[in-house]
Formats: structure tokens, sequence, C-alpha cells
């Protein structure tokens, strides 16, 4: 009963033992998919180490502040996204056609797919937790004043509030204001001032000395 | 029988406060990150299009008791029966027992990169001019479709006007029923907060746009 069979199989049995139901099931689902020849096991290592190391938000933190440095690049990000955004080499896969959508002083956008979890991959990489969840999707749309209390963004009642519902298989991109004092900023520490949720629109970006521009003063 | 999202949120009074999370917090247990990519894989086959896994997620009947990627779970497992591609028995054994289904394609690691950067696009070359033109008033559908659709409910049977013609894009209403692609025109409705939510909410100077085909819409 002993030597290395019995070893590896007592390892497994209690590798089993310790894991969560769910996991048992996803791993059953991955052996069945693997072992009909339909997926290659080593892809699904790629995608996933892709979105979790090379495509996220840094990537649209880029765009943004290009367009902060680069009227023409800025001119060309609201006329056609897509394209722009493609110069900087970010492209494909839920972010085929984009729009880039600009805050102003009079108008402040906040983006959201009240039917699912639509959103800019290429750019912003996979979406937060609470961007999927029932909260943000139901109220983003009814109460955005609300949400962005929830994120502790408080906007004057004079700025106008534009939401956009990703309804179809467009994807935007909210460009925040450029915070003062960041005059003398290279792109690159620009870059560093954009936050993920600035590009959602429930947030705003870093102020140059490191706090968020959001107003926390007593 | 009748056709019943349960994804269709916007507008539901009563869901709470939003959670905030860091930017690098993008999964909750070993099994995420496993099933994303399972879906990923799995549409890149072409046994199913996007539209097809949202109106099997959307259906599930357990989908507002369930987390995130519990959905894409369920939902996943749904379209694998559905098409044949794997049986009940095997899932609860976790093994192969019946002979595979024959799949236009497998996605293969050397390939994660180039299929991820091409993606798909949806824009189609359109079968006729465009009805609307920007700044024209539109009246959605008051109609609740027997099938998936992409109008939100509290977007129904709402006057708004057009702000961006997106072109036409392959439409989700057919192409989520396997009838083709069948482009139509796509364009942004905006609408007021009063138009949406009544007189009686409180005002917040918010405006909202979907982005609806063009059978969704009528001239107002």
């Amino acid at each position: 009963m002993h030597g290395p069979d019995h070893d590896h199989h007592a390892e497994r049995e209690h590798e089993h033992s310790t894991l969560s139901p769910l996991e048992l099931r996803v791993r059953a689902l991955e052996t069945v998919l693997t072992q009909k020849g339909y997926i290659d096991p080593a892809a699904l290592d790629v995608l996933i180490d892709t979105y979790q190391t090379k495509i996220g938000p840094r990537n649209g933190a880029q765009v943004v502040a290009r367009a902060w440095c680069d009227v023409e690049f800025r001119r060309r990000l609201l006329e056609d996204a897509t394209a722009a955004i493609a110069s900087l080499g970010f492209s494909g896969r839920q972010g085929e056609h984009m729009v880039a959508v600009e805050n102003t002083p009079e108008q402040h956008n906040l983006v959201v797919c009240t039917l699912c979890s639509c959103y800019p991959w290429p750019i912003l990489g996979l979406p937060p937790t609470w961007y999927k969840s029932a909260p943000y999707r139901a109220r983003a749309v009814k109460d955005p004043r609300g949400v962005l209390k929830d994120f502790g963004v408080q906007l004057p009642e004079t700025v106008r509030i534009r939401v956009w519902d990703s309804t179809a298989e467009v994807r935007y991109l909210v460009v925040p204001q450029r915070p003062a004092g960041s005059e003398r900023f290279t792109e690159r520490d620009l870059a560093d001032l954009v936050t993920r949720d600035s590009m959602i629109g429930t947030g705003l970006p870093l102020e140059p000395g490191g706090a968020s521009t959001v107003d926390v003063s007593p | 029988m009748s056709y019943r999202s349960n994804a269709d949120l916007g507008g539901q009074d009563r869901h709470g406060a939003v959670r905030r999370e860091p930017e690098d917090e993008l999964f909750h247990a070993p099994w995420e990150p496993r099933v994303l990519a399972l879906n990923l894989a799995m549409g890149a086959t072409g046994l199913w299009n996007i539209d097809m896994s949202r109106a099997a997620r959307e259906t599930l009947a357990d989908y507002r008791e369930l987390s995130y990627y519990q959905i894409w779970l369920a939902g996943l497992e749904k379209l694998l029966l559905q098409t044949g591609a794997v049986h009940a028995d095997e899932i609860a054994q976790g093994r192969m027992m019946h002979a595979a289904v024959p799949t236009p394609r497998v996605l293969h690691a050397g390939h994660v990169a180039a299929a991820l950067a091409r993606g798909a696009p949806t824009a189609r070359q359109p079968n006729s001019p465009a009805r609307y033109t920007l700044g024209q008033w539109v009246r959605t559908s008051t109609v609740a479709p027997q099938h998936h659709t992409r109008l939100p409910a509290y977007a129904r049977g709402k006057r708004g006007v057009i702000e961006r013609v997106h072109g036409a894009h392959v439409f989700a209403d057919t192409h989520a029923r396997g009838l083709g692609e069948q482009p139509q025109w796509l364009y942004a409705v905006a609408f007021d907060e009063k138009e949406l939510w009544g007189a009686n909410t409180p005002r917040q100077r918010s405006t909202v746009s979907v982005d609806a085909w063009e059978p969704y819409l009528e001239p107002a």
C-alpha cells in the first residue's frame, strides 16, 4: 500500500478535500473540455496572464496623458477614438469600437453597463467587481450623484452629469480634466495621475501633490 | 413561454451602496480567472456567439443569487449543454464520456495574443441609409420582446434625441437567436432624467444615453 502511487493518490485526495465545491466544479469542467479537444489548457494560462499582467488601466492612463499633452491627439481621440487609441498600440477584444467622452467644467461623464458588464478591456483591463454589481448597474443611471458620493466624489450642482449606458458593442472612455498644478508634468508623470475610476467617471485624477482631487477637507 | 432577463437592473431601487475596490483587485478566488479563461477559450471555438452567451447568462433562473463569475460558470455550462458539446453526465463525472462535436476553431496558446488583438468587430456595411440624423427626436419601442434584446426596460417607450450615429452593427436581437447578423444602424440616444424617471424623482441635472439599434426606434 506504500510507494509513489499511493503517496500521489493521498496527496490528491488531501488537495481535493481542501478545495471548495466551486473549485472542484471548475476543475472538472476544464478536464472535460480539454479531453474533448475544445480547449488548449496552456491558452487559459496565457489568457489569465494577459489580463493580470499586460492589459489594464495603465494603458488607458497613457491615452489620457497623451490627450492632455497633445492637442492634435486629443482632437483625433474625440473624433475617432478607435483609431487614436490604436495608434498607441491598444486595440481588440471588447474595445473594437471606442468613443471618448471628455469631462469639462460644465459636464461630467459616467459609464455603466446596466445589462451586463460591457467595459473597454484593451485600455482598462477587466472590469472591477463593483462595476459588475447590482448596486452600480441599478443606480448609475437613476442616481448618478448618489453613486459618485459612494466614491467620495461630490460635484457642484452646476455640473451636468452625462451617463453612458453601454448597451451595444461601443465602449466608452472618459477623458478626465487635467488636474490644476500639473502644467510642468511630463506625459509619463501625468499618466501616474490618471486612475482607473477617473476613466470610468466614478473618480477624479490624483492631484499633483499625491492626493485625489476629490475634496476631502473637513 | 415568456422570455425573462434577470440582468436588466437599470433604475431599480433598493440595491444599496456601491462597494469600491482597489485597482489591482480583480479576482476573489483561484477558480474565478479559470472561469473567465474557459469562457474566452470556448467563445473562440465558434460554437456560439457573444450575444448567445449574454442571453444564456441573463436567463439563468438564479442570476440574482450568483456572484459574477458564478454566473459566467453557470452560463458556460448551459451553453455547452444546449449545443450538445458536453453532456450532463460529463459535467457530473468530470470526464469525457461522449464523442466531441466538431468546432470551427480551437484557441491555441500561441494564438491568444493575435486573437485578442483582432477582437470581433461588429461594424458592418449598412443595407440601407440611416433613418435618423443627429438631433432628431425619436421614441423607443414600448414592446418587451420575447427574446434577448439590448434596450433596457427603463428606456422603453421614452422620448429621446439622436446624439451619435455609430454606423451599422450586428443586431444583437437576431444574432442571439441564431438568425444571423442582420446589421442595423446603431445610435446613441440621449434621454432627459425627467423623461426616464418621472417628475417626482429628485432632479440631478443628468442625461442618460443608451446605444439603440434602429428597430428599437420610431420618429417622435
